[in-house]
């Protein structure tokens, strides 16, 4: 019998951390399949966030740190440009990316830092509760924002469109992960980002929209029919810019 | 070997490169902006790299990548930053992660006075963070000592493989006097140990994996004992102070830094008038040299001047800790850039000498 569905090799063995339902796991599956697809297992730094995303830290059997809460991408830039013969992956939420860590993402981003970003955008703190995240829905709920997001709160931050107004990354893409097709295209998008920096083209970034079923209070499924209706009308999927031919 | 004339904050950018340095990351900050002005143009020269970081808080976090990944690495701010900084190297301290750090020290509190002050002394010597950690802090007085401290700082920190400081002031930072530079040292990148490795892959403990949370709680209470552990091995074998002209020494001054220079100059002027005067200078403030203070002589000590160019008085509890009540100790301080002369010392001690240590 031929094996055609397996484990990846650079995933350790071991449960993840993750609650039931929750997309982190995918996203992590991905990377690791990628990992192995490059051959690069030996020579990857996964640097992590604070946040659940930290709980990758029990999934890739790569050197790994998990950096402090919104700073990946300055730990990220120190590494790569002492080791520039790593590859670096940086791995955010949507709180650690886009509130704590707003000027780190945008200063890398703006330096053109030769890294893969893996933003994992589930539209609330997950890992502390619940909170409001820049990136919860208007009128979504949030343990502090307990009759829905208004407007005092501020609006949904988009960041592929706000790191699209700078020079220097190469490319940008939103992807999300509630399906087995865009789950096979943000396999494609990230696989462009590893590419893009094993050939020293710049920087990548690519948003993955996610899911929360523990924090929104919802069924696995019922999240995945809250992604599809309401998500992804507020952030549309799709390559944004995608230099990675011409440098 | 032939001296040259350098400004301080160039002079230990330099020492820092001969030291082995080949990563820095800071945010501009009066008075060290020397330091990355300088390190710009020359790491890239060795092979090194340098980055402007957007805020004191990414520059931290760049130094502990360039160190996770072994490269000897070096930040400079003054008092704001470092308070900035706090979260890093308290990261730094229980990784834990070696590598320099400046501190050219303003006036605060706050925002505070761009010119030279010591008023980070609790700081550094008590919370450079949260969550109870220790730094092996150097305080140099000369920029010779300053060149030399912040060479030995990176041998330090890789033996210890933990973040050590160096507590300028922004006096020694602007002065500029002759110094000799130590020799270029030729470091390789350096994969050491990390404790945290086998508890976050025990599957493959050679990978490399960092975090300061453990979610074992017995494997981390070991970890905060590895860390204390080390801390009492530094306070066992790298303290240094100065004790100058202490013998026959019947008023002390406790001073470091610019304030030692100062005090040195009173001390010359008084023993010309007969009063003998001896300093206690502390070249480690952590760890801080109580035992040169607990063996004072009370019989014939008859009184203590703690001199800090910081109001208040900031070191006078550690001053305290090694006399314990046993003689008097009074306090003297300039602070937001202005530096007391020798002058406004000796009459200070004076008052104290005809007054209240009779
Ligand atoms: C400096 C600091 N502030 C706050 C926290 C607490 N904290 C831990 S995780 C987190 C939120 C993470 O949310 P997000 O980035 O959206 O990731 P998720 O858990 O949803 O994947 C916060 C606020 C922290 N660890 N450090």
């Amino acid at each position: 019998m031929e094996k055609i569905y397996k484990r990846p090799e650079a995933m350790q063995k071991r449960p993840t951390g993750y609650c039931p339902g929750c997309l982190h796991g995918v996203a992590n599956k991905i990377i690791c399949g990628l990992i192995d697809e490059f051959g690069i297992v030996d020579n990857t730094v996964a640097v992590q966030p604070i946040g659940c995303g930290a709980l990758m830290c029990w999934t890739t059997d790569t050197d790994q740190i998990i950096s402090l809460h919104g700073r990946a991408p300055a730990t990220a830039t120190g590494i790569k440009r002492s080791a520039p013969e790593k590859f670096v992956l940086v791995y955010q939420g949507d709180g650690d990316l886009a509130s704590i860590g707003l000027a780190e993402i945008m200063h890398c981003a703006n330096r053109g830092e030769n890294l893969t970003v893996v933003f994992v955008n589930n539209s609330i703190f997950g890992m502390t509760g619940g909170q409001m995240a820049p990136t919860t829905l208007m009128g979504q709920k949030a343990t502090t924002a307990k009759d829905g997001r208004t407007p005092l709160q501020g609006y949904p931050m988009h960041m592929c469109e706000i790191i699209n107004q700078l020079t220097a990354p190469v490319y940008i893409e939103r992807c999300a992960l509630d399906s087995p097709a865009h789950v096979l295209a943000a396999e494609k998008a990230i696989r462009k980002g590893f590419k893009n920096q094993l050939e020293n083209k710049g920087f990548s970034f690519i948003e993955l929209l996610s899911n929360c079923p523990t924090n929104w209070g919802m069924s696995p499924v019922k999240s995945l029919e809250f992604m599809r209706n309401e998500t992804m009308k507020e952030f549309p999927l799709g390559v944004f810019r995608d230099r990675s031919e011409e440098v | 070997m032939s001296k040259l004339f350098l400004k301080g904050n160039e002079a230990v950018a330099e020492a820092a490169v001969r030291g082995g340095c080949r990563f820095f990351a800071g945010y501009p900050i009066t008075p060290q902006n020397e330091i990355p002005e300088y390190l710009s143009k020359r790491l890239p020269e060795v092979g090194g790299a340098f980055v402007q970081g957007e805020s004191e808080l990414a520059s931290i976090n760049m130094v502990i990548g360039a160190s996770y990944i072994g490269t000897r690495a070096m930040t400079s701010s003054s008092g704001p930053g470092l308070s900035l900084m706090s979260e890093g190297l308290s990261t730094m301290a229980a990784t834990p992660f070696p590598a320099v750090i400046l501190n050219v020290m303003r006036g605060g509190p706050g925002t505070g006075a761009i010119q030279g002050a010591q008023m980070d002394y609790l700081q550094a010597t008590k919370a450079p963070g949260h969550g109870g950690f220790r730094l092996l802090a150097y305080a140099p007085s000369t920029i010779q000592e300053a060149v030399d401290l912040v060479y030995l700082a990176f041998d330090k920190a890789w033996e210890y493989k933990a973040p050590t400081l160096v507590l300028m002031d922004g006096c020694i930072g602007s002065l500029m006097e002759p110094v000799e530079l130590p020799p270029m040292k030729e470091v390789q990148r350096e994969e050491y140990p990390l404790y945290t490795s086998p508890h976050l892959n025990p599957g493959n403990p050679k990978r490399r994996c960092s975090a300061t949370m453990i979610t074992n709680e017995r494997d981390h209470e070991d970890w905060n004992r590895v860390q204390a552990a080390r801390y009492a091995t530094i306070e066992k074998n790298e303290l240094r102070v100065e004790e100058y002209m202490m013998d026959d020494a019947e008023y002390v001054i406790v001073a470091y830094g610019t304030s030692a220079r100062v005090a040195k100059s009173t001390i010359r002027q008084l023993r010309d008038k007969g009063i003998k005067v001896g300093l206690i200078r502390p070249i480690t403030v952590w760890p801080f040299p109580y035992e040169s203070l607990r063996k004072l002589d009370e019989t014939k000590v008859k009184g203590i001047l703690c001199l800090e160019l910081s109001i208040p008085a900031l070191m006078v509890e550690d001053v305290d800790r090694g006399v314990q009540g046993r003689i008097p100790i009074a306090t003297y301080g300039r602070a937001a850039g202005i530096v007391f002369s020798s002058e406004e010392v000796e009459e200070q001690m004076m008052l104290h000498i005809e007054q209240d240590w009779k």
